[in-house]
C-alpha cells in the first residue's frame, strides 16, 4: 500500500473511524483527510461504504469510534442548530439526484435559498438563473423532475447544491449509469465549479478513469480498510495487487470471482441431501457467513 | 426453544417500534408551531389529504344512510315506531358509524397515500437531501400532514354523518313513507348535543390523530426499498383499523358507558 501523507490544511478530517451496520463492520479504523479547495476521490467496489461515509461526514450517521472535523469543527459533537448551520456550508450531490418531485426544476433550486434567506422573489429570480446557468439547464427551469433525464437530473442537483454558495460538496456516485455525453459534461462540471468556486470536492465513486481524470487525491477503500491511497499517478502505479486490480477492473485477483462455495465437481455430482423446510426462517450457516468472507 | 427466542425477539422488536413511534410523535409535536408560520404547507396538505376524501366519504356515507334507513324502518315498523326512524339513523351515525367508517375509509384513502409518499421520499433520498441542505423534513413535511389529517378528520365524520342523515332521510321518507316532519322533530328532540354530537366529533378527533401518526410514522420507518414502502402502506391500514376499532369500543364505554 502507498503510504503517502496529504498535507496538514485539511478542510474534512476522518480520524479512526470505525463504524459497524450489525456484525459486519463498514470502517474499521480509518483516517482519511481531504485537502482545502482540492478534488478528493473515495473509490472501491460497491458495498463498502463509500456513500456511508459521506452521510457519516454530513452528520447523519453517527460512527461507533473515532471523529469527523469539517472546517474544525467535530461534526458528531455539534447542537442540532450548529449542525444545520455547518451543513448550509456542506452541499451534497446524491446518487438518485433527490431533487423534490412536486416542484419544478426552478423551485427545487430555489427550496434553499427561501428556506434559508429571507432575500426578495427577484432576486431569487437572478440567483436561481444564474446556478441553473453554470449547470447549462437555464433553458429546463420551469420543466418536472419526471420530465428530466438521469444526466439533467444530477445538474439540477448540483444547481441546488451550490445555491448556497458551500464550501464544499460531496457527490455521491455523480457518474454512475450515464451515458457518454453526460458524464463528460459531468467531468467537466465537477472539475470547473471545483475550479471557479473554490470548493472542496470530495467524490465517491467506482467509475476508474473519469473520477482519476479529475481527481488531485485519491483513496481507495475495501472490507473497511483504506488499501491504497496518493495522486492519481500513484494510485495508477501502485504496488497493491488490490489496488491493480480495481483500477484494471480486472474479474479476478485479490478479489474473487466466485462467490464463495464448496467444490465444483462435489457440488455436481451431490444433490443436497439436508431438507429444507418451505417457510425456513433461517439460511443454512454455510450461507449466512459467505458473505463476511468473501474478499478473505 | 426457539419459539422463546422468537417470542422474545418480536417482542423487543415491537416495544422498540413503539418507542420510536413514541420519540416521533414528540417530533411531530414540536414541529407544528414551524407549521403556524408557514400556513401554505398545511393549506396545500388540507387539500390533498382532507378536499380530496371528500368524495369517498360523500358517497359512503349516502348510502351508509340509505341502508340505515332501510335497515331502521323494518325493524321499528314491527313495532309501529317508524316515526323514530331520524333518531336511529341519526344517533347511529352521529355516535358511531360516522366516526368509525369515515376513519375506517380516511385510512384507506389519505393514510395510505401519506405512508407511500412519505416511504417513496425516504426511498429516492429526497428526506436525507432536505436534511443535507439543513432543512428539517419533519417540520416541513410531516408536521404539515399530521395537522392537516388531525384537522381533517372531525370535519370528514362530520359530513359523512350529515350526508347519512340526508340518506336515511331519502329512503324513509322518500320511498318508504315516513313522515318527514316525525324524521327531523324526532331527531332534534332526542338528539342530545353534547352526548352525542360532542362525544362523536371527540372519537373522530382521536381517530384523526391515531390515523395520522401510523401513517407517518409507517412511510418514515418504512425500508426504503419497493417491497418496504409496499408493506408499510399495508401496514398503514391494517394497524389503523385496529386501533380505530379498539380504540371505538373503548371511548364508547367511556362515554357511554352511565347509559
Amino acid at each position: 500500500m502507498d503510504n503517502l501523507n496529504p498535507t496538514q490544511d485539511s478542510l474534512v478530517s476522518v480520524h479512526n473511524l470505525t463504524f459497524s451496520r450489525g456484525e459486519r463492520k463498514i470502517f474499521d479504523d480509518i483516517s482519511l483527510e481531504f485537502e482545502r479547495g482540492k478534488i478528493t476521490a473515495i473509490m472501491g467496489p460497491s458495498g463498502t461504504g463509500k456513500t456511508t461515509l459521506l452521510k457519516i461526514i454530513g452528520g447523519q450517521l453517527f460512527p461507533a469510534q473515532g471523529s469527523v472535523t469539517v472546517n474544525g469543527r467535530d461534526v458528531h459533537h455539534l447542537k442540532r442548530d450548529e449542525l444545520y448551520t455547518l451543513r448550509k456550508r456542506m452541499g451534497m450531490l446524491f446518487q438518485s439526484g433527490a431533487l423534490l418531485t412536486d416542484m419544478n426544476v426552478f423551485d427545487n433550486v430555489a427550496y434553499p435559498v427561501r428556506e434559508h434567506t429571507h432575500l426578495p422573489e427577484s432576486m431569487i429570480r437572478s440567483l436561481v438563473l444564474m446556478k441553473l446557468e453554470a449547470v447549462g439547464l437555464r433553458g429546463a427551469r420551469n420543466l418536472m423532475p419526471n420530465e428530466l433525464s438521469g444526466g439533467m437530473a444530477r445538474r439540477v442537483a448540483l444547481a441546488r447544491a451550490i445555491a448556497l454558495d458551500p464550501m464544499m460538496i460531496m457527490y455521491d456516485e455523480p457518474f454512475t449509469g450515464q451515458d457518454p455525453i453526460s458524464m463528460g459534461a459531468l467531468v467537466l462540471l465537477i472539475k470547473s465549479l471545483n475550479t471557479t468556486l473554490g470548493l472542496t470536492s470530495i467524490i465517491v465513486s467506482h467509475d476508474v478513469y473519469e473520477t482519476a481524470a479529475i481527481a488531485d487525491y485519491i483513496y481507495v477503500l475495501s472490507e473497511g480498510k483504506v488499501v491504497g491511497q496518493g495522486t492519481p499517478e500513484q494510485i495508477k502505479h501502485s504496488s497493491s495487487e488490490w489496488v491493480q486490480q480495481f483500477m484494471n477492473g480486472a474479474a479476478d485477483g485479490p478479489v474473487h470471482f466466485h462467490y464463495p462455495a464448496k467444490e465444483y465437481m462435489d457440488d455436481l455430482l451431490h444433490s443436497e441431501k439436508s431438507f429444507q423446510p418451505l417457510f425456513s426462517r433461517q439460511r443454512p450457516p454455510s450461507d449466512r457467513n459467505a458473505k463476511r468472507k468473501r474478499y478473505s | 426453544m426457539e419459539f422463546f427466542h422468537y417470542l422474545g425477539a418480536t417482542t423487543r422488536a415491537s416495544f422498540t417500534k413503539l418507542g420510536r413511534s413514541s420519540f416521533f410523535l414528540i417530533s411531530i409535536l414540536a414541529g407544528i408551531s414551524s407549521v403556524c408560520v408557514r400556513p401554505r404547507l398545511l393549506l396545500k396538505q388540507l387539500h390533498s389529504v382532507g378536499v380530496l376524501s371528500f368524495l369517498i366519504i360523500t358517497i359512503s356515507g349516502l348510502f351508509v344512510g340509505m341502508v340505515l334507513g332501510l335497515q331502521g324502518f323494518y325493524l321499528l315498523s314491527r313495532f309501529g315506531a317508524e316515526e323514530t326512524l331520524g333518531v336511529m339513523v341519526a344517533t347511529s351515525l352521529v355516535r358511531e358509524l360516522g366516526p368509525v367508517v369515515a376513519a375506517l375509509l380516511f385510512a384507506g384513502r389519505a393514510g395510505s397515500a401519506l405512508t407511500a409518499e412519505i416511504g417513496l421520499m425516504k426511498a429516492t433520498e429526497q428526506l436525507s437531501g432536505m436534511e443535507m441542505m439543513a432543512i428539517d423534513p419533519i417540520k416541513r413535511i410531516i408536521s404539515p400532514r399530521f395537522l392537516a389529517g388531525f384537522l381533517s378528520m372531525p370535519l370528514l365524520a362530520a359530513l359523512f354523518s350529515a350526508v347519512g342523515i340526508i340518506g336515511g332521510q331519502v329512503v324513509g321518507t322518500g320511498l318508504l313513507g315516513v313522515d318527514d316532519g316525525a324524521y327531523w322533530s324526532q331527531m332534534q328532540a332526542n338528539l342530545d348535543f353534547r352526548g352525542d354530537i360532542i362525544n362523536g366529533v371527540i372519537k373522530s378527533i382521536v381517530f384523526g390523530f391515531v390515523t395520522s401518526w401510523i401513517a407517518l410514522f409507517e412511510g418514515y420507518d418504512a425500508i426504503p426499498t419497493a417491497e418496504g414502502v409496499s408493506r408499510a402502506t399495508t401496514r398503514t391500514v391494517v394497524n389503523s383499523a385496529f386501533s380505530i376499532l379498539g380504540l371505538d369500543f373503548i371511548l364508547t364505554a367511556l362515554m357511554f358507558g352511565d347509559n
